[in-house]
């Protein structure tokens, strides 16, 4: 047993770190978050002259193959600078479900694109009414003499607003939330029929409800087998919510620390804060429910590319209900050791703290994969 | 990143199980899976079995007759043998007293000790706390006062568990008031059968005799059973209480636990179906299921970082307050699995060997008592909120 990265890893690990220092003070984050883009399109740029947007890809894409540990090294470091590019969204799904599902010539046409960050990815998976199940699917395609018309909404497509490329699902047959039934489709947004209503979200960065009318799509838009996309997207969200464990372990890295530092700092009553048994049993709390979550985010990198299974879903489940958990208590907790401070925008304590939350509601928060574990609990 | 075992861990695994499959006794393995009483003789047996296999002193040299077993082989041991239902080992002796003599003791006192400790000859007892030092332990007041060849001690221990079983007792005792609380304690090892020490049991919430107060009257010990230097104590107690705190979170006792628990609600029925269906049930034992995968990976980073050598710091008392917290909240759900069953306190169905209807479940009968008496998890050892302050301090720096 070993939990200490490789030497690569660590290297990996440690480039992001320095650029995301370098490169992402909490100011210029401010204003990354509040142009069009809703990030910094030189940040991504040097992600890419990095090679760390191909990490997860294979060497002919300029990557080496990277698994749930490399993501977990680049996207821990990607949460403490709160960083708004879309890794998520376009590299780990959108390059995740082309290269999972996608036949050979439409892995010619984007994945390079992808893993170079040239071409911008993004995916709905989820609709209005779909809660957290992205089995529950009714948006529809229905085949024509060209390929597809598609018709629905897909909900909260983040980094929809800006991507080259939207990668959606649809119900080609079956009950609207059968797992069986479901395809996908890749297409521009430019397209015809595709409406984008565009809005920030409440942690910083961009995203996007998409309406779908009567929107035609060449046969070469499908990912896949028609109507076989339900396991592909359920495990590429596995890798995902791998990804954004790691994410939110350097989130609360940086709210832990920040609230330590607070404590030390702030004086009230003639003594450092710090001083008081109440904050400092709360403060090992905080850095309880870290050590918890980082657990699980190690224990999700170890099966995020591994086989599918009961498992695997078990691990994930369980993962992203202890990083909603410990995500929303350090929040509060640290929001509250702050007091007034962690009220104002102009502190960077307050941005960690909706990142956590916001991270909650991204694939499903704890009370939702409690659930699902629930139901895989096994009695032996 | 390498959570797998190496292939040498994997064969050390098989052995811990082909052991365990032909010498733990079915009578012993059964009492402990089922939360039944263990007597003194259950407890000894057993001892026997493990110190014939040469694995009963994990902590210990091999030239004093223990067993180099490394962090990962320790981890093994107690992960299996809490599936397999092995008595909790009684530390005091092995795993408390001993690696304290080892460091700190005379050469005579390791000859005399280590020996009886191996053998199950002396049956040790830990006497630390005392009525007004509890958490504030260097406040003791037991007194030893230099006469001679001996000391003359005087005071009172509490919370003395299985003292009633013990002949031998570790104390913290105050060889001088002059001087800072920490600087005037001294560690003194007493054969429970010199006059003027008296035993009275506490019956705990759950009606157990588990601990004693333990009473010293003109207590005459030779100055040989003195650990170490006089007033140095504290330092020797604080590097006990280090082997203390380690296995405290109890993984592998919540994992039995656990097992037990989801079986117990496969069998009790709410609306006609097993427990364990009903939707509110179910995510309780799925939230204590997964908070306890967590902690085991905890533990199993702490373990991997020590396992060069030495005694994990205060990353151990942090696992410590998670790992009682999540075994007493198994203990909780156990409980509250049998509904109406967990009023009835029937007390003949503790014994393994009772031969009448179960009023319930056959299992049902300890699971209240059990609730109460593991309340004692976030106590001792240290009681949680000891265990946060130093985290605070070691850690944090506050």
């Amino acid at each position: 047993m070993d939990f200490r990265l490789n030497e690569e890893q660590q290297m990996l690990q440690d480039t992001v770190a320095r650029l995301v220092r370098g490169e992402y003070s909490f100011e210029k984050r401010l204003e990354f978050s509040e142009t069009d883009l809703g990030f910094s399109a030189d940040f991504w740029r040097q992600l890419s002259e990095l090679g760390l947007t191909a990490v997860p890809f294979s060497e002919e894409l300029g990557g080496f193959g990277g698994g749930g540990v490399e993501v977990q090294s680049v996207m821990a470091e990607l949460g403490r600078g709160l960083c708004l590019e879309p890794y998520l969204q376009s590299i780990i799904l959108g390059g995740g479900l082309i290269g999972q599902a996608g036949n050979d010539s439409q892995k010619e046409n984007w994945l390079a694109g992808i893993a170079s960050g040239e071409l911008k990815a993004a995916v709905g998976l989820q609709e209005p009414q779909s809660y957290y199940d992205l089995n529950n699917v009714e948006t529809r395609a229905e085949k024509n003499g060209e390929g597809y018309v598609l018709n629905g909404r897909k909900a909260v497509v983040i980094g929809g607003h800006c991507a080259d490329l939207i990668i959606v699902s649809a119900r080609t047959s079956g009950d609207s939330d059968s797992a069986d039934g479901i395809s996908l489709f890749a297409l521009s947004p430019d397209t015809d029929g595709v409406e984008r209503r565009t809005y920030p979200t409440i942690d910083g960065a961009k995203g996007c409800d998409i309406t779908l009318n009567n929107v035609q799509v060449g046969a070469d838009a499908l990912l896949g087998e028609e109507g076989q996309a339900g396991g592909v997207i359920e495990y590429q969200a596995g890798r995902a919510i791998a990804a954004l464990c790691a994410e939110a372990v350097g989130v609360m890295e940086m709210a832990n620390e920040l609230t330590l530092d607070y404590l030390k700092q702030r004086k009230q009553f003639g003594v450092p804060i710090g001083r008081f048994q109440v904050l400092q049993h709360r403060m090992v709390d905080m850095m309880s429910e870290l050590e918890q979550a980082r657990s699980m985010a190690i224990l999700a990198a170890s099966v995020a590319d591994g086989e599918q299974g009961d498992e695997r879903r078990r691990v994930l489940a369980a993962a992203k209900n202890v990083i909603g958990r410990a995500g929303q208590f350090i929040s509060e907790a640290g929001i509250q050791s702050h007091g007034g401070i962690g009220m104002t925008w102009e502190y960077n304590f307050a941005h960690y703290a909706k990142r956590l939350i916001a991270i909650n509601h991204q694939l499903g928060d704890d009370d939702f994969h409690l659930e699902r574990y629930a139901a895989l609990l096994q009695v032996s | 990143m390498n959570m797998n075992y190496t292939a040498e861990e994997l064969a050390f695994r098989d052995e811990v199980r082909a052991f365990l499959d032909e010498k733990l006794p079915a009578d012993i393995a059964a009492k402990v899976k089922g939360f039944r009483r263990l007597s003194k003789e259950d407890h000894q047996r057993w001892q026997k079995i493990l110190s014939e296999q040469g694995w009963y002193a994990t902590h210990w040299p091999e030239e004093y007759g223990g067993v180099k077993w490394t962090p990962v082989q320790k981890h093994i041991w107690d992960e299996e043998s809490c599936r397999y239902g092995v008595p909790r080992s009684i530390p005091f002796g092995v795993n408390m007293v001993a690696p304290v003599i080892i460091k700190f003791g005379s050469e005579e006192q390791k000859q005399t000790y280590l020996p009886r400790i191996l053998s199950g000859e002396d049956w040790w007892c830990q006497g630390y706390s005392e009525p007004g030092a509890g958490s504030d332990l260097a406040s003791l007041k037991t007194r030893a006062v230099r006469d001679g060849d001996h000391y003359i001690v005087n005071g009172q221990k509490t919370w003395t568990t299985l003292g009633q079983h013990a002949n031998m007792i570790f104390c913290l005792v105050r060889t001088n008031t002059e001087v800072k609380n920490q600087e005037g304690i001294s560690f003194l090892l007493i054969d429970m059968n010199t006059p003027g020490i008296t035993v009275r049991p506490i019956i705990t919430l759950d009606g157990e005799h588990e601990v004693n107060e333990v009473f010293f009257e003109d207590v005459k010990v030779p100055v040989e059973n003195l650990v170490g230097e006089e007033d140095k104590g504290w330092t020797y107690a604080k590097f006990l209480l280090t082997y203390e705190r380690t296995g405290l979170a109890g993984i592998g006792l919540s994992k039995a636990a656990l097992t037990h628990l989801k079986q117990l609600a496969s069998r009790r029925l709410k609306n006609g179906r097993p427990l364990i269906e009903d939707p509110s049930f179910s995510q309780r034992i799925a939230k204590v299921e997964i908070d306890l995968t967590a902690a085991a990976i905890s533990n199993l980073r702490i373990i991997a970082s020590v396992e060069g050598g030495g005694v994990p710091g205060a990353e151990s008392s942090m696992l410590k307050v998670k790992g009682t917290e999540i075994r007493q909240a198994i203990n909780d759900l156990a409980r509250r699995a049998i509904g109406p069953y967990a009023l009835p306190f029937v007390e003949e169905e503790l014994d393994l060997d009772y031969d009448g209807e179960f009023l319930s479940d056959e299992n049902a009968a300890p699971l209240s008592a059990q609730y109460f008496n593991n309340r004692k998890l976030s106590i001792f050892g240290g009681s949680n909120e000891i265990q946060k302050n130093i985290v605070s301090k070691m850690i944090l720096g506050l």
